[in-house]
């Protein structure tokens, strides 16, 4: 009833409030006490990227900062080219940590390739309940 | 925390018993009580969690090991018996029999006191887990009341444990803080909590986390929820655990709780959320304004 109103009158609780708070402050935790986890996010990330466009893996600039009602990743990824075959190549069967050494190449997509189902990779948030 | 693996390796613990005839001795469970935060109420659990132990029927021997901050013995209302303190027993001042001291009300209960007048720092981890062992071959239950932080007084607490009961509130830094504790567990101890200081009627009306919020994120095994009643600062003033009382909420909560903890098949904890009709109305109209 108490929460019916809050939200008829655009409130949020401080319980609510609270909630919220420990669960961004909790994942920006997480992040800096698993660095190793995102290295890992950030290769795969990369790669993905790579296949679209050529990318300097030396100037990338990956972190995360707490905003009003999320954690952001924000990612500076300098392009130096675009890959000719964007969007024609396959993913590949292999994990694609795996390609993390070689370069940006492209290989050749067998007949019609399915669509890259397109991805969200900037925001890594739940619902944001702001008022 | 390597040194759980040999505690003892000394040679002057192995003169009469042989390696290969270890003694049958049945050893008792050492349970560390901790939080990360301070104030949430370790030491009030310790007291209390003892104190319900001793009444199954079990010994029990309280360790304080908040070396320079002792309290587990004001809470106890033991602070005029205390003679030796933890460290007199790890530098071989006292014996561990002179040390312990008796409780006023439960027969198989003892406390072992912190030093008040040293630092965490002068604590020997080895020698710490030697005592928790040595009390475990006499006594059912150790439990040892951790000092907040985690530094080297919380390994110190923690090196001589085999479990672990977390100690948490219903706020934001409580649950960060256990969060925290509970990530450098890791995989041993096998965590359990214990929610205090919970107010139904505040969770009631939204301007409290819940009990489903927090171990909505810690996700742990709940031994209990303890509610924020004045029954609780009474019993500390007197310096009477409100586990040793049958009149009380509070202390059939620390009974339920003794009880799970010692294997029964307790049903989960149930907590009202109830309200009168006149809160009821007072926060229909003016609920709203501070939430």
């Amino acid at each position: 009833m108490i929460e019916f109103l809050n939200r008829l009158f655009g409130r949020q609780t401080s319980g609510a409030t609270a909630k919220e708070r420990l669960r961004l402050v909790l994942m920006s935790d997480h992040l800096s006490l698993a660095p190793e986890l995102v290295e890992a996010m950030k290769r795969d990330l990369v790669d993905v990227i790579s296949r679209y466009v050529e990318v300097d893996r030396d100037k990338i600039d990956v972190h995360f900062e707490n905003q009003e009602n999320v954690v952001a990743m924000l990612a500076n990824i300098p392009i130096t080219g675009v890959n000719r075959n964007a969007g024609r190549e396959q993913t590949p069967a292999v994990p694609v940590m795996e390609q993390a050494a070689q370069t940006p190449q492209a290989a050749q997509a067998p007949a019609a390739p399915p669509r890259p189902r397109p991805r969200r990779r900037r925001k890594k948030n739940a619902a944001a309940t702001a008022s | 925390m390597h040194v759980l693996e040999q505690p003892f390796d000394d040679a002057d613990h192995e003169q009469s018993a042989p390696r290969s005839e270890p003694a049958p001795v049945k050893l008792g469970r050492a349970i560390v009580i901790t939080s990360g935060k301070g104030g949430v109420g370790k030491t009030t659990t310790t007291a209390n969690l003892g104190t319900a132990l001793a009444r199954r029927g079990h010994t029990v021997a309280l360790v304080d090991a908040d070396v320079g901050l002792r309290n587990l013995d004001i809470v106890m209302g033991l602070e005029s018996r205390v003679k030796y303190h933890v460290l007199d027993v790890l530098e071989e001042k006292a014996t561990i029999d002179e040390a312990l001291v008796r409780d006023k009300h439960s027969p198989t209960l003892v406390l072992l006191a912190a030093a008040q007048a040293r630092e965490k720092d002068e604590v020997d981890t080895r020698k710490m887990v030697e005592l928790v062992h040595s009390l475990r071959e006499r006594f059912d239950y150790v439990l040892i009341d951790c000092p907040a932080g985690i530094e080297k007084g919380f390994q110190n607490a923690v090196a001589g444990a085999q479990e672990a009961i977390v100690v948490c509130t219903p706020e934001v830094s409580a649950v960060r803080d256990v969060d925290r504790v509970v990530g450098l567990l890791g995989n041993a101890f096998s965590p359990q909590l214990i929610i205090n200081r919970m107010r139904a009627q505040l969770v009631k009306k939204g301007k409290m986390l819940s009990v489903e919020d927090v171990n909505g994120i810690l996700r742990l095994p709940l031994l209990g929820v303890i509610a924020e009643e004045p029954d609780v600062i009474v019993s500390t003033n007197r310096g009477e655990p409100l586990a040793l009382r049958t009149d009380s909420q509070t202390a059939a909560a620390y009974h339920a709780i003794a009880a799970r903890v010692d294997g029964e098949d307790v049903p989960a904890p149930a907590v009202e959320y109830k309200e009168s009709f006149i809160t009821k109305l007072g926060s229909l109209f003016g609920g709203r304004r501070n939430s």
